[in-house]
């Protein structure tokens, strides 16, 4: 699915530049964005790293043990094939969280790391699992109470209270991920690549 | 007093969540430092396997865009977006949420300057951009990461849930703030 989407930006691009008339813009833009994907990795290393290493500590504290508890019966509906007590289920909570309190920097390396051992579990090798699909469902979606980057920018565009989308962000944002989950369970085999 | 508590839980929340970490390792008496160092050692490397999948599309999403392809696919949504009672003002940041979250972020930007922070058109592209996530991006991070390029249904879930944020988004921002 996801190489067909790429093929179709880039040749349809191709051919509405070549229709324009166009062209010229084209290479130049290729390796400039091609530069851009290294430099966005690389500015990932450190809070990757740093976030990494507390997720250990979260977990040889006990911390995660708890969270894990707590939410144990969400988590087994949600992700019926990941082990309750594994390093899969600890980082996929972990991402969870992160993103309900706002920690975008925080999220994205406990998502990675969840996918990683995920993937440990995955018997189809290239293909996506069911409980990944379920996963990236919950994270495209967006889950937050807190919308810190949106309300940075509100402030920074004058805004008179920056918060005041709160309420209206965490019905909408529940709207989408209630979406989310329904589509991954109705196209969950209707959809073959 | 909400900007209050958010703004005092966004500050709070990370220095919370290290001093549990600390703290909790330090009451089990477990080696912390090395732990610490256990953990951090894999984010260097699970990094820099994700270069050739964001390369490849940052890439396709650049051409996208200064092709004008996108604003044509704008063009060409705008009438079904219109049809969901969406704004003409959001058509924009709607498309392009889904494909680049620096994109949208200027665009909702620009709407803000425009028309202002507190118009509802403002609060509507706020709670648009709050409710929804970079789909593409998080799509090629999470199976880049994983090894994983056979995305079975996860793109068109994605994207669904995307369109069902910004017609809630458009719903609520009316009934609350009109």
């Amino acid at each position: 699915m996801i190489g067909y989407l790429w093929a179709a930006l880039i040749l349809l691009s191709f051919l509405i530049a070549a229709l324009r008339g166009d062209m010229a813009a084209l290479t130049p833009a290729i390796f400039t964005a091609a530069g851009r994907g290294v430099t966005v990795a690389l500015g990932l290393i450190g809070t990757m790293t740093f976030w990494l290493g507390i997720m250990k500590l979260l977990e040889s504290s006990g911390a995660i043990k708890l969270l894990n508890r707590a939410l144990r019966l969400p988590a087994r509906l949600l992700f019926p094939g990941i082990p309750a007590e594994g390093p899969a289920m600890n980082a996929i909570l972990m991402n969870l969280s992160a993103n309900i309190l706002g920690l975008g920097n925080a999220a994205t390396p406990f998502g990675i790391k969840a996918m990683e051992e995920m993937q440990k579990l995955n018997p189809h090798g290239s293909t996506a699992s069911n409980e990944m699909c379920t996963f990236l469902a919950l994270n495209t979606s967006s889950i937050t109470l807190i919308p810190t980057t949106v309300m940075a920018l509100r402030a920074s565009a004058g805004s008179a209270n920056p918060a005041d989308i709160l309420g209206s962000t965490v019905v909408a944002t529940l709207c989408s991920t209630v979406v989310a989950l329904i589509a991954d369970r109705l196209l969950r085999g209707k959809v073959v690549d | 007093m909400l900007f209050r508590l958010a703004s005092f839980v966004a500050v709070w929340v990370v220095p919370f969540l290290i001093a549990v970490a600390i703290i909790g390792s330090l009451l089990q008496r477990v080696n912390l430092f090395d732990r610490f160092i256990e953990g951090a050692r894999e984010g260097f490397t699970l990094s820099v396997r994700l270069i050739p999948y964001l390369v490849a599309m940052l890439v396709a999403v650049t051409l996208f865009q200064e092709s004008g392809a996108m604003e044509l696919l704008s063009r060409g949504l705008a009438p079904l977006l219109e049809r969901l009672q969406m704004p003409v003002e959001v058509l924009p940041l709607a498309v392009m949420r889904p494909l680049s979250g620096g994109a949208s972020l200027a665009i909702g930007a620009e709407i803000m300057e425009r028309l202002g922070a507190d118009s509802l058109i403002g609060r509507i592209a706020s709670t648009m951009i709050g409710s929804t996530e970079t789909t593409l991006y998080v799509l090629t991070v999470y199976f880049g990461a994983a090894g994983v390029y056979r995305t079975r249904h996860a793109l068109p879930t994605g994207l669904l849930a995307d369109l069902g944020g910004f017609v809630a988004a458009v719903l609520v921002c009316r009934l609350m703030f009109l």
